[in-house]
């Protein structure tokens, strides 16, 4: 099942007994889920326009008093575009200023403008800086409360319109989600990648492949004794599955910890193949860069030279990651 | 000051406290052998205004050491924040922001020259590990914000006046920023939020002394006409003589609260008090005594200076 506006639900309800928390908007507040929280606290929402520099440093200074600002827009106008000020203004100080970033990798079918490849790269690259992604309402539902329990800078990789709801648990700093135990091969996926990992891995399972599936919820810290454990649960491959460059994310992250714990087995970075993106859906780029459930399935049996058999159906599920026409006013 | 202090008699002991400032960052340009003078010599005046005669800030008990560097924010040895020399914030008290952090030893040796910072503590200037940095940060007397990247203060300093607005606080945020700076994209967008948010009680001060890295600005990168670009962002300007210290308080006391934040630009000579230096124009921002000749003017200039300083 899917669900619809949920972080714009959940803001709402989750601000009223926190009145330090603003909102600044950089002229995409429908796009980004943010018009309700408007209505609901004109005081507390604050229209920046379309000059991000000035918003990421204007949002150091209001924090630097204080308040707790929650800036909304993509994410490439969060990383790409101001990242000295993020560096600068916000990140060194180790201020409480959360960027909420929409559209990560190629959610969008704005093309190479609007899809943030590498912001996991960059934000982690950043000392201080805390790095959260979504995955499903549930994530949606409980990344406000972690960003706000960190006491320093945190970037979000945020999903908006229709998404899956697959966990029944907030999410937590640092603490990697556990879905299945196996023993062949270790799967960390993350954001809207999770999704599309759960329908591959019972194809895999189907034909004999036991998968240890973990899904990733913070980038950074990237501490949890328990991703060295998944990555000792692998008898033949740890493979990766991320929305992102594949320099610099998920894939680079868990191949920095396999290298620090000696780990012998092979690493497969499902990922985009560092190449920039193209205005397309969702559905689309997903299988063009290899993320869909199906793709997904073909390279790990290649990898273990297995034989697996695909049912038809397997991306005619419901994929509730693709795009529906509320999302496409503004890009 | 008391009560019975004249015009004139802060006049002189503001204008003293400039010549002390000069002085002290000659003096610290030979021993150090070189040092970003030109910065001391045109904000001198401004600095000693500010620091005397504008600025309502906390005392202090007694003149601040600066301890070695600890620790960067969020570590759990964080060095403390430079912003503590202008003593505990008060909501109607001011905040003095610095931008230009390539002027660090001039905010250092105002702080000395007013008695904020140890006497001595100068000496440490540009040292391993001292926190009087050549380029300051947060960590350095006087600075509250890490600003040696361009353009980033206006903006922090309108987050902060416009959070200060939001609380209710009635003290003015002023922001001192170099004329290089107009140059960097983010300065015009932080005119046009403070513009917006009609932040009246933002003062900028510019040191408008017309030079950078490369040489003239107006060779480099034109910023002129600077009055008519702020004014049609919808802020008050004024254009003084930026050693002109009646001018320099003069603009600020009489702004008055009409919605439109107000910078002052302040034409300077990089030059002033050390008229030798005038042949090296436009290179000045970075400058040591490199002949025997320059030597010898150099010290000529600081026993004159610090004549007028006492």
């Amino acid at each position: 099942m899917t669900e619809t506006q949920v972080h714009s639900r959940t803001i709402v309800e989750w601000a009223a007994d926190k009145p330090e928390a603003v909102v600044l908007s950089g002229d995409l507040t429908g796009s980004v889920e943010i018009a309700e929280f408007k209505r609901t606290y004109p005081d507390r929402f604050f229209s920046l326009g379309m000059a991000e520099q000035n918003m990421i440093s204007w949002a150091g200074g209001m924090a630097r008093e204080g308040l707790v600002p929650y800036l909304h827009t993509f994410s490439v106008f969060l990383v790409r575009r101001p990242y000295d000020q993020v560096a600068m203004s916000v990140a060194y100080p180790n201020l409480p200023v959360k960027l909420v970033g929409f559209l990560p990798g190629i959610m969008t079918p704005g093309g190479v403008t609007h899809q943030a490849i590498e912001d996991i790269n960059l934000m982690r690259g950043l000392p201080n800086m805390t790095v959260l992604e979504t995955g499903d309402a549930a994530d949606i539902e409980s990344v406000l409360d972690v960003a706000h329990a960190v006491d320093g800078p945190v970037y979000i990789r945020m999903l908006r319109g229709a998404v899956p709801r697959l966990f029944d648990t907030p999410m937590e700093l640092d603490k990697l989600r556990h879905l299945s135990e196996g023993e062949d091969v270790t799967i960390f996926s993350s954001g809207i990648c999770t999704e599309e990992a759960i329908r591959a891995r019972q194809v895999l399972e189907d034909a004999g492949i036991s998968v240890t599936h973990r899904h990733v919820t913070t980038h950074k810290p990237f501490s949890d004794p328990a991703i060295a454990e998944a990555i000792r649960a692998a008898g033949k491959a740890v493979v990766t599955i991320e929305n992102h460059n594949v320099v610099g994310g998920l894939g680079s992250a868990v191949a920095e910890r396999m290298a620090e714990i000696g780990a012998g087995v092979p690493l497969v970075r499902i990922g985009i193949q560092d190449t920039f993106g193209q205005g397309a859906s969702a559905h689309f780029l997903m299988e063009k860069h290899g993320l869909t459930a199906r793709r997904i399935v073909e390279r790990v049996a290649e990898q273990l030279s297995a034989q697996v058999d695909i049912p038809d159906d397997i991306d005619e599920l419901d994929v509730s990651v693709s795009v529906g026409a509320d999302q496409l006013e503004a890009l | 000051m008391t009560d019975t202090t004249t015009a004139a008699d802060w006049r002189v002991e503001t204008h003293r406290v400039a010549q002390r400032i000069r002085a002290r960052v000659l003096e610290i340009t030979l021993l150090k052998d070189g040092c970003y003078l030109s910065q001391a010599l045109s904000s001198a005046d401004v600095l000693a205004a500010l620091y005397t005669r504008i600025l309502k800030l906390a005392p202090l008990e007694q003149p601040l050491d600066s301890p070695a560097f600890a620790g960067v924010p969020g570590a759990a040895d964080a060095s403390p924040s430079g912003g503590r020399f202008h003593g505990e914030h008060g909501p109607d008290l001011d905040r003095f922001l610095i931008s230009p952090a390539h002027y660090a030893v001039a905010i250092y040796a105002a702080l000395e020259s007013v008695g904020r910072l140890q006497d001595g503590a100068l000496e440490s200037f540009n040292t391993d590990g001292s926190t009087l940095e050549m380029i300051g940060a947060e960590h350095s007397p006087g600075f509250e914000l890490t600003t040696g990247s361009f353009g980033q203060a206006l903006s922090q300093s309108g987050g902060i006046a416009f959070a200060r607005r939001l609380k209710g606080d009635t003290g003015r945020t002023m922001v001192f920023v170099s004329d290089g700076e107009l140059e960097e994209g983010q300065t015009w967008e932080g005119v046009q939020a403070a513009a917006f948010y009609k932040l009246d009680r933002l003062v900028m001060f510019v040191d408008v002394n017309g030079q950078q890295v490369d040489g003239w600005t107006k060779d480099v990168m034109n910023i002129e006409p600077i009055n008519s670009r702020f004014e049609a962002f919808g802020w008050d300007v004024a254009t003084v003589d930026g050693h002109d210290l009646e001018a320099i308080v003069d603009a600020v006391e009489t702004k008055e609260a009409d919605g439109r934040p107000l910078v002052v630009l302040l034409y300077t000579d990089s030059a002033k008090g050390m008229p030798y230096l005038n042949a090296r124009k436009p290179h000045l921002h970075y400058v040591r005594a490199k002949t025997e000749e320059d030597r010898r003017e150099f010290e000529a200039a600081l026993a004159r200076l610090q004549e007028e300083s006492r």
